[in-house]
């Protein structure tokens, strides 16, 4: 066993040297969360910070002119300490996403957004056909788009080879916690991708986080989970460890998976 | 004059730029992107941008989402 000495003389396990790369800047948390569906802002800032997240989803909408006193997602979730990722959640055609990130462009300066077209609002599941349209366009204007996808391979591949800076399938529809439902298309884009793997929506709880990870994709996106748990604050505390813990057991490597038991103890010896 | 801000129609009688709009409405024009007839203005551009009878302004900002 370790004596305390032989422990702290180990080099440290340096989690900052395992970071991830997104167009050009580098990540260390592999946990991206949204701000939505939040009691109010102050619970989502203690939230993302309790989730140890360095970027946060966001939306653009009109201002309430009849109140413009009203709290501002800027005074509670600071774009100086999270990195905002303009979404274009609400967009049905390339058009629509294409002028919220151009104004979501000159309201922050940001150049990395992440695309979504969504298809029927009942399963919210993206139009890839528009989506790969709409990514082509904002190429061409100078973004660095984070695009949520089906889990389909083939539309991942699609979607990458127009210059995607990361590719984002979803584990389940939006806002439904039902988990990783199909891991054999996420793994096979992971297994293709050049580009970061983000695995966005679905995620229910923590193991859901961490087996999205186990895969080896680069990193979570998640919201609902987070917002609609009964303690959000503990509960995006759960979700960082689950991230690390499905990132660290990837890159272990996990033991083969056995037909029959296999003791644990030696046999040779037994009295 | 009467302007479609938001999509609401709204009368506004101050000095006909972008500017006294941001300003009188209350807002922050830091925290804010305007759009005037479907192009954007850049927040340099605010008081150099005349506003006319009829203009159509969006004025957005971020809010939470997924």
């Amino acid at each position: 066993m370790d004596s305390p000495t032989d422990i702290a003389a180990k080099p440290a396990l340096a989690p900052s040297a395992d970071t991830w790369t997104v167009a050009g800047r580098p990540f260390t948390s592999r946990l991206i969360v949204g701000t939505g569906k939040y009691k109010d802002y102050a619970q989502n800032a203690a939230a993302a910070d309790a989730a140890g997240a360095e970027i946060v989803t966001v939306a653009l909408r009109r201002v309430n002119l009849s109140d413009p006193s009203q709290p501002m997602l800027a005074d509670y979730v600071k774009p100086d300490r999270f990195t905002y990722l303009p979404n274009t959640a609400g967009c049905f055609t390339g058009e629509d996403a294409v002028r919220t990130l151009r104004l979501a462009r000159e309201a922050g300066g940001w150049s990395l957004v992440k695309l979504e077209v969504l298809s029927d609002p009942k399963h919210l599941y993206p139009d890839m056909e528009e989506t790969l349209r709409a990514l082509k366009m904002l190429v061409r204007d100078g973004f660095d788009v984070m695009v949520y996808c089906s889990d389909d391979p083939v539309y991942a591949r699609k979607l990458e080879d127009a210059g995607a800076a990361a590719i984002m399938p979803l584990g389940a529809p939006i806002g439904s916690g039902l988990g990783i439902q199909n891991r054999v298309g996420i793994r096979l884009i992971i297994e293709a991708a050049k580009v970061p793997v983000i695995v966005d929506a679905g995620v229910g709880t923590a193991s859901d986080a961490t087996i999205a990870m186990e895969l080896g994709c680069d990193g979570v996106l998640m919201n609902t989970a987070i917002a609609e748990a009964k303690d959000p604050v503990r509960m995006g505390r759960a979700m960082k460890h689950a991230v690390i813990a499905g990132r660290e057991a990837y890159l272990a490597g996990r033991m083969p998976k056995k037909r029959y038991a296999d003791p644990s103890s030696p046999l040779a010896g037994l009295i | 004059m009467t302007l479609t801000l938001n999509g609401e129609p709204r009368s506004f009688d101050g000095p006909a730029h972008l500017q006294a709009l941001v300003t009188s409405l209350g807002l922050d024009p830091r925290k804010v992107a305007v759009e005037r007839n479907l192009e954007i203005v850049p927040r340099a551009l605010y008081a150099a941008t005349p506003i006319a009878e009829g203009d159509r302004i969006e004025i957005v900002h971020f809010i939470g989402g997924g």
